[in-house]
């Protein structure tokens, strides 16, 4: 399956935010958002500008939900730097970095540029994927990593 | 329409002027803007003025019963509707109202 577009982009220490906060979640399954620019389409670029930690309101192993206060001060930030919240992370703790049953479900709520990054903590190295959800169709997206 | 209105300060009654901020999502039917001046008493009011403007924005506001998508989250400044009085909850001028889309899964 070839890749779709765009390509994620996250410097070092982006990555390491996003990689560190889904440790740190665990026990539970740990979300983020990213802010990027969008292009006249209203498609991401790729390019992540900010990333934000946020709290899974959920508290649970299973499933998130980006806490909504947390998302306000992630927009308003975004805003402020003329970007758009392109997308969001989530970890998955014992299973592959691609999307449930339960994400696609949710992704409709979305729309079909939202970038879904997964973390996969199964194995002793994180996996990091990025997914767009068309919907039902997952199409993974490349992800690069500048620095690492 | 019902819309809200307020003396100004010269004492001549003007409409309740709020900003909306729409996520990325529904900037396409919005004419790609990612945030709307709008006027109302309440943010149903507002919405149904939007949705006016912006059809598009129908589905993704107002749910099939007549309250809030599920989905979505709506903020007044610092505020989340569903903890005020919902759809009811009073505007007053410069307040921002921020849709959330809901970001979640498993």
């Amino acid at each position: 399956m070839p890749f779709a577009e765009p390509t994620l982009v996250l410097d070092l220490a982006q990555y390491r935010r996003v990689v560190a906060h889904c440790y740190d979640g665990l026990p539970d399954e740990a979300c983020g958002l990213f802010a990027g620019p969008v292009g006249d389409d209203l498609l991401p670029t790729g390019a992540v500008g900010e990333v934000y930690p946020c709290r899974n309101a959920d508290a649970s192993a299973r499933t998130y939900t980006i806490d909504t206060g947390d998302y306000l001060r992630a927009d308003r930030d975004a805003r402020s730097r003329d970007l758009d919240i392109v997308g969001g992370w989530h970890s998955h703790t014992h299973t592959e970095a691609y999307p449930s049953a339960t994400d696609v479900a949710k992704a409709r709520a979305l729309g079909p540029n939202f970038v879904f990054v997964i973390v996969s903590l199964k194995r002793a190295e994180p996996a990091v994927r990025a997914y767009r959800i068309v919907g039902d169709e997952i199409l993974e997206l490349p992800v690069r990593v500048e620095g690492l | 329409m019902r819309v809200g209105f307020h003396r100004g300060m010269d004492g001549k009654v003007v409409a309740m002027a709020v900003e909306v901020r729409l996520p990325t999502l529904l900037r396409p039917v919005a004419d790609g803007s990612s945030s709307v001046s709008a006027e109302g008493e309440t943010v149903g009011d507002v919405f149904r003025q939007l949705i006016g403007r912006y059809p598009g924005l129908a589905d993704n506001l107002i749910g099939e019963d007549g309250s809030l998508h599920k989905f979505v989250n709506v903020y007044r400044n610092d505020d989340d509707i569903r903890y005020l009085d919902a759809l009811d909850t009073k505007v007053a001028d410069g307040d921002v109202i921020s849709i959330l889309p809901a970001v979640a899964g498993g």
